[in-house]
């Protein structure tokens, strides 16, 4: 019980006028840096950052991280209203988010995100006030290997995901890790498929890919369609939230899964993207209505959200007690301790007990008062979409535009997001799926460097892939996965012809 | 573009005749920034780099120590050629600095993309990286020697060495041990130092050459030993950092009979065709920075070296310092073919 006193030694910390002040500010600007694309968590609390420098530590962090939680709520506005993911970790909520606000259900869609965003922060933010230490010895379990294994985990889940063709499914992929493939390649440290243009050089970022094949393809398919919002003539109401909190305790085990997902994922660290991806895959799969994942289904909302609030506030652990970074807001953050003159790792829990309860603390306030301020204003967003779509649209673009800019201040950029928008709506309507691609573009780089650090561990040797029994479970579970469809095809062939054989 | 192009070479035109004038009638107005000066990071966000850059963004803006908003932008792609291309092509802007680190030297050496350091125009050296050969704690070396004497007697990439990027700095000191052993180590690169440091605790990798700053969480945690540094002097902090040891005590590779040294350059440039006053102000704020005790307290935080450069000095540093690269990625054979 000594973490409590501890905790309450936190809120005693974090209740201070000045630092609630700072809370509210940075779940403000959070939330609005989550809504405008490309603007991520990351770069916003990079460009605060020397603004913190004559605040006392603990005031800082409260404030950065708390950006770093509105961000987390604010990327899901954009993604359901839109079809354009604030954050990187909203790519998910647009499968089913916004299909359902095409539906009208922009409202339900909006608070079953946010929702499920508190309860997958607040599940991690338990688990690390009370687990802290036993799990950061965890994640330092994982090398090269380990990490392969859990992104081939993230892809298996994954595949089979895509309605209609495996062919294009898996065309789709391949085009995404050949894109991913583009830049300097981290093991050799040679360039590849830049073409001695030094746009090239950056490669492609999976950010600006997402903002047009996502954002523009949307506005062109839209244009198509004649010019309109559908789902714009959905009546309004205030009880919306209510309705919506009534329907989720049904899918509790969606929300039990999330969690499970994000919180490793956040530790290990996979990150927030690959986990919203992994919950939305497992949950298709385990649902009783995984036909209609794609559709408009709240539990595909849940799914997704859950598991990236839930990485997201883990991967924090990671950072304060080992220094290394779950995310890379994290590794801002973890720059930041350091210009404090704080030193990240075991020792901190002991010498700065303030500023790491006073941190967790605010993951507990933070997150409560992001959930109010983000509840209260679903109807105010879920009547954006009935501003006139020729009003909206321009707005949306520039936005996109900005977006796509802010990541790497070129303005080459811009114009690749726009061939990304067009390559967007040719899929739609060739009825390419768009998210192997995606997948792709952001695991694949990960997954290649994981994979050769690997084959230079074991001098080429893929049995380095069951040396021990960590990996050996991942990758076996990744094997079932993958191979669950033919499994369960046989397991059927078999039944089918043991069926006729019985009857005579 | 070109509209900008010629606008700015108006208002410069402008800008040169009333200086022209304000240096007639008063005694020499030094220079100052017109507009907002960006630093580019040619480096990923939270690296050592990039710390530094938003550091002295704090200070200048804490201490109030310029007139124009100073902000830091990272331009990362293909090791911070991005960024050094970019700081290649202002030529003449002195509202563009950049902040480097060894992929000065080792990006276009190694990927063969056309800059070099004389394409830019160095201002200051703010100070020097130390590296430190750690190991694991539970390992059974306690000493450099120990430790290279058994990469000596083992296999042939039996050892892990682990590193940031791929033939750059970490990659080039593990060559220069290898010369010392005469036995290959199995290197193994990451995207940064503090992954590296946290994948030898994890025993995932035998040994590494983090920066202080990278690794100093675990050695104080009692995870990580420092075997040596690879510099000519022993690092002048005298505090202690665990209960027994402070970097003062880490003997440098030469007294354990390894002779490799490596300093990394935190050093700051400028676009080429700046006039030498503006180079001169920058070298005036720098200064003032390095005298805030904040300075101070980060350059012990991550154990610098703190030499400070400016003009020919620094040129001749340069000079040394990217022979001496040449030479070294040429014996490992990473140069790039165009070299």
């Amino acid at each position: 019980m000594e973490e409590l006193a501890s905790l309450f030694h936190g809120f005693g910390v974090v209740l201070a006028p000045f630092n609630l002040v700072l809370m509210m500010v940075g779940i403000t600007l959070g939330v609005l840096i989550g809504v405008l694309p490309g603007l991520g968590g990351a770069n916003g609390v990079a460009i605060l950052l020397p603004l913190t420098f004559a605040m006392p530590p603990a005031s800082a962090i409260i404030m950065l991280s708390c950006i770093y939680w509105g961000a987390l709520f604010g990327g899901a506005i954009t993604s359901i209203l839109f079809n354009i993911p604030g954050e990187p970790w909203s790519v998910a909520t647009t499968f089913d988010g916004h299909p359902m606000a095409q539906q009208g259900r922009a409202g339900e869609a909006l608070a079953g995100a946010f929702t499920s965003s508190f309860i997958g922060a607040f599940f991690a933010v338990v688990l690390i006030t009370f687990l802290a230490p036993l799990i950061a010895g965890f994640a330092l379990r994982f090398g090269p290997p380990e990490f392969f294994a859990v992104q081939f985990l993230t892809f298996c889940s994954f595949v089979g995901m895509g309605r209609g063709s495996a062919f294009k499914t898996i065309a789709a992929m391949m085009l995404g890790f050949a894109l991913a493939a583009v830049g300097l390649d981290t093991v050799t440290g040679q360039l590849r498929m830049t073409f001695g243009t030094t746009e090239l050089l950056r490669g492609f970022d999976f950010l600006i890919a997402v903002i047009g094949l996502f954002g523009i393809g949307e506005i062109l398919l839209s244009m198509e369609e004649g010019l309109s919002f559908k789902g714009g003539q959905a009546r309004l109401n205030a009880t919306v939230v209510f309705e919506t909190w009534k329907k989720l305790p049904r899918y509790w085990a969606t929300f039990v899964r999330g969690a499970l997902i994000g919180c490793w994922m956040g530790i290990t660290p996979g990150g927030a993207t690959p986990a919203s991806f992994m919950s939305y895959g497992i949950a298709k799969r385990m649902s009783k209505d995984g036909a209609k994942f794609g559709k408009g289904q709240l539990e595909g909302v849940i799914a997704p959200e859950t598991a990236a609030h839930a990485a997201g506030t883990s991967a924090l652990l990671p950072m304060i007690t080992l220094g290394i970074p779950g995310s890379p807001t994290a590794a801002v953050l973890l720059g930041g301790l350091l210009i404090w003159g704080l030193q990240p790792g075991p020792l901190l829990f002991v010498e700065q007990k303030d500023f790491v309860w006073g941190l967790i603390a605010s993951m507990y306030l933070g997150n409560i008062a992001g959930l109010i301020v983000v509840l209260t204003c679903v109807p105010l967003f879920a009547a954006i979409l009935r501003i006139p779509f020729s009003v909206i649209a321009p707005v949306i673009v520039v936005i996109c535009a900005v977006g796509a800019f802010t990541v790497h201040n070129a303005v080459f950029d811009v114009y690749l997001m726009l061939v990304f928008g067009v390559l967007g709506y040719i899929f739609k309507k060739l009825d390419y799926p768009l998210s192997p691609l995606v997948l792709a573009l952001v695991l694949g780089d990960m997954a290649e460097s994981a994979f050769r650090q690997s084959m230079l561990m074991s001098g080429g040797s893929l049995s380095i892939f069951w040396s021990n029994w960590l990996v050996a479970s991942i990758i076996a579970l990744g094997l079932a996965l993958l191979l669950w469809p033919v499994v369960a095809w046989l397991v059927g062939a078999v039944r089918r012809t043991q069926q006729p054989a019985a009857s005579t | 573009m070109k509209r900008f192009l010629l606008r700015s070479g108006i208002s410069a035109g402008v800008f040169a005749a009333v200086a022209m004038l304000a240096a007639a009638t008063t005694p020499a107005a030094a220079w100052e920034p017109t507009r907002q000066v960006t630093i580019i990071v040619p480096a990923g966000t939270g690296g050592g780099a990039d710390q530094m850059a938003r550091f002295i963004q704090g200070v200048v803006s804490k201490h109030n120590l310029m007139s124009r908003p100073l902000v830091v932008i990272n331009k990362a792609g293909a090791a911070g050629a991005e960024g050094f291309l970019e700081v290649k092509g202002n030529k003449g802007d002195p509202h563009t600095l950049i902040i480097t680190l060894s992929n000065l030297f080792t990006t276009p050496l190694s990927s063969g993309v056309p800059f070099n350091w004389k394409d830019l125009t160095p201002v200051a050296m703010l100070a020097l990286d130390e590296f430190v050969l750690w190991v694991n704690n539970d390992a059974p070396y306690k000493t450099a020697k120990d430790y290279l004497t058994a990469v000596k007697n083992g296999q042939p990439g039996e050892f892990k060495m682990g590193g940031t990027g791929s033939k750059q700095e970490d990659q080039i000191i593990t060559v220069a041990l290898e010369k010392v052993t005469g036995k290959k180590f199995t290197y193994v690169p990451y995207k940064g130092g503090g992954e590296v440091a946290v994948q030898l605790v994890g025993n995932h990798i035998n040994s590494s050459v983090n920066n202080p700053i990278e690794a100093v969480a675990h050695w104080r945690g009692g995870k990580l030993r420092p075997l040596c540094v690879f510099d000519e002097k022993r690092m002048p902090y005298k505090d202690k950092m665990t209960e027994t040891m402070s970097w003062n005590d880490i003997p440098t590779c030469h007294e354990s009979g390894v002779d490799v040294d490596y300093l990394m350059l935190r050093g700051m440039f400028m676009p080429a065709g700046v006039k030498q006053e503006q180079v001169d102000y920058y070298i005036d704020l720098f200064k003032k920075v390095r005298a805030t005790p904040e300075w101070a307290d980060y350059m012990e935080k991550g154990a610098y070296n703190q030499s400070f450069m400016t003009g020919k000095e620094y040129r001749d540093w340069l000079e040394k310092a990217e022979k001496r690269h040449y030479e070294l990625m040429k014996e490992a054979g990473f140069l790039a073919k165009s070299n």
